[in-house]
């Protein structure tokens, strides 16, 4: 240790009334809710719909699939209340759904890596009000993804179903992609970086095959099958389908619950791990 | 007043204020207990190697970590108050903007989530951004990059504001532009504390030098005192079996080492100590070199080592 003098302010010379108002925390505000606003989510929304390949991924190669796999032989045979058109037609917004809001969740671990998430911590926002935002947003590209596969489906004419049920599977089917928001967060976290929707998209096929999304599971061998009713696509596309089909195994709830609080949870330890190593 | 009121009074008064804080990562003290009171309008430079404690400092300062023992208060209150009134601001050297959202909508996303702000457009204007403010973040330079992190920090008008090796890749004339704006600002009563590995940007800009190693504040006053420390000069010779006593009491010595044939003095006086290893010794190969920055830091810290094992 050396003999410099350790300097101690002096008590007397502190500034004791010339303070500027702005620096008092007194007169400082903190921001309505948390920092949830309309500014954020508009950039938010406009950040992914400048992506060109999220906009392709998720928007496009959804309808593009229902084009293709709609017009095959049989469309016009009669599944529930509506055709095996229709049934095709909400598959295929729940697979668009699903993809985009997992785009959107690995979004969050992207911010992360890059230090986007630090930089935040130094504002007022509140964690809870930027996740909300995000699942906002993930929502609203859900919603987007599945109004492009019913225009393209209206327009193609084939599908058929009551308005009702029409609209009904659409909202379920919205809710039911948050399941895939968590799943994109937490992949995000395991795979970093710009690879993870070249995991996640390939994957979330895989799984939609295997979910009986594209193909019913009844077409499939027993052993398939009896696979399939494990894997996340199966609940919620039976969910998404039921106020088509009429048709809701106690099981495929069982699945669709089970798989939503596995990725929010494995996205909540993943998200608490990298906080506490920050 | 008792002890404790004043105290209290004392950190409510001030821009920011330490006391008893650690911290370990497991088995590792990267802070190993600091005691530091900072006034508001002070311009403190925040000096040390690689690894000395300094970020994790900050960390606890701006509240992104908790000290494992301890109390952090900035303007006195906990820094996560702090910083959700706005009342503390940093700005990183590296990272921490999205390449995909122009300058503006970072600007303008940053603005929106305080309860004040200064207006966007003359934020811009005073970080000299405004021209490339539809440009896409990925798309700016380094430097431009830096400014609109400036502006980010700026935006709330903080009184607390933390810059980490905030000249990094500036040429002369714009680093003397960037700490004439911080010393204007300080003098309206921001204070500015800034990490830096140079002393001489230290010394040059700062009010007050607080230098940190191994997780401790080893020194804390103005340039001139800090720099007095790194001024003397090493004398490093060949003599078997130096008499390390009759070099201490030589004027001006601030230690000697001995590493098997060879002894090293660090001291200000390095002509006496060459006259005496050369009169009075059988000692060779003389060599004198200033002490840089680095040894001054060494110089500092080399007799600490029982803290390393306690």
């Amino acid at each position: 240790m050396t003999d410099l003098p350790m300097t101690d302010l002096p008590m007397t010379d502190l500034p004791m009334t010339d303070l500027p108002m702005t620096l008092d925390p007194g007169a400082r505000q903190l921001p309505a809710m948390g920092g949830f606003n309309r500014t954020v989510l508009g950039i938010e929304l406009r950040r992914m719909l400048r992506n060109r390949r999220t906009v392709v991924l998720t928007l496009i190669v959804p309808a593009a699939l229902l084009l293709s796999i709609g017009s095959q032989r049989g469309w016009e045979e009669t599944v529930g209340e509506g055709n095996v058109a229709a049934y095709l037609l909400v598959s295929m917004a729940l697979y668009g759904a699903a993809l985009t809001a997992a785009a959107t969740g690995t979004m969050v671990a992207m911010e992360r890596a890059v230090g986007w998430s630090r930089q935040l911590r130094l504002t007022p926002l509140n964690p809870v009000a930027y996740i909300l935002m995000k699942a906002l947003v993930a929502l609203f590209m859900g919603a987007l993804a599945i109004a492009v596969v019913n225009v393209v489906g209206v327009s193609q004419g084939k599908a058929q179903m009551p308005t009702h049920v029409w609209v009904l599977s659409a909202v379920v089917t919205l809710f039911c992609t948050l399941t895939f928001a968590a799943l994109g967060v937490f992949v995000g976290y395991l795979v970093p970086g710009e690879n993870t929707m070249q995991i996640l998209g390939p994957g979330l096929a895989l799984l939609s095959f295997l979910g009986g999304v594209f193909i019913p599971l009844s077409q499939y061998a027993d052993v398939v099958r009896n696979i399939a009713y494990w894997t996340p696509m199966y609940g919620v596309a039976e969910v998404a389908r039921a106020p088509l089909t009429h048709d809701l195994p106690w099981y495929a709830v069982v699945n669709a619950v089970c798989w939503f609080v596995l990725f929010v949870a494995g996205a909540a330890w993943r998200m608490s791990k990298d906080t506490a190593r920050a | 007043m008792t002890e404790q009121t004043i105290l209290e009074q004392r950190s409510a008064r001030s821009a920011f204020s330490l006391s008893g804080v650690t911290k370990d990562f497991g088995p590792v003290h990267a802070v190993r207990g600091i005691d530091l009171t900072v006034a508001p309008g002070e311009i403190v430079a925040f000096l040390g190697p690689n690894g000395a404690g300094k970020t994790t400092t900050i960390d606890m300062i701006l509240g992104l970590s908790e000290p494992t023992t301890g109390e952090v208060s900035v303007l006195g209150v906990r820094p996560r108050q702090a910083i959700a009134r706005g009342l503390v601001s940093a700005v990183m050297q590296t990272g921490g903007l999205l390449k995909d959202m122009t300058v503006r909508e970072t600007v303008a996303y940053t603005a929106s989530l305080f309860a004040d702000t200064r207006p966007v457009d003359e934020v811009l204007d005073d970080a000299g951004i405004r021209a490339i403010a539809d440009r896409k973040v990925g798309k700016c330079s380094g430097g431009e990059q830096q400014r609109l992190r400036f502006a980010m920090a700026l935006l709330s008008d903080p009184a607390l504001l933390l810059l980490d090796e905030p000249t990094t890749g500036m040429d002369v004339e714009g680093r003397r532009t960037f700490w004439s704006a911080i010393r204007a600002d300080a003098e309206r009563g921001r204070t500015v504390l800034f990490a830096t590995h140079y002393l001489e940007e230290a010394d040059q800009y700062a009010d007050r030098i607080v230098l940190m190693s191994r997780g401790r504040i080893v020194a804390d006053g103005t340039g001139a005192e800090i720099k007095a420390l790194a001024s003397g000069r090493t004398v490093r010779a060949t003599l078997p079996d130096p008499d390390a006593a009759a070099l201490t009491s030589l004027g001006g010595v601030d230690s000697v080492e001995v590493r098997g044939d060879s002894v090293i003095v660090h001291a200000k006086d390095s002509d006496a100590v060459a006259r005496y290893l050369l009169t009075e010794t059988t000692a060779r190969d003389v060599e004198i070199t200033a002490k840089g920055i680095e040894e001054a830091f060494l110089s500092l810290t080399g007799h600490d080592d029982e803290g390393e094992t306690r």
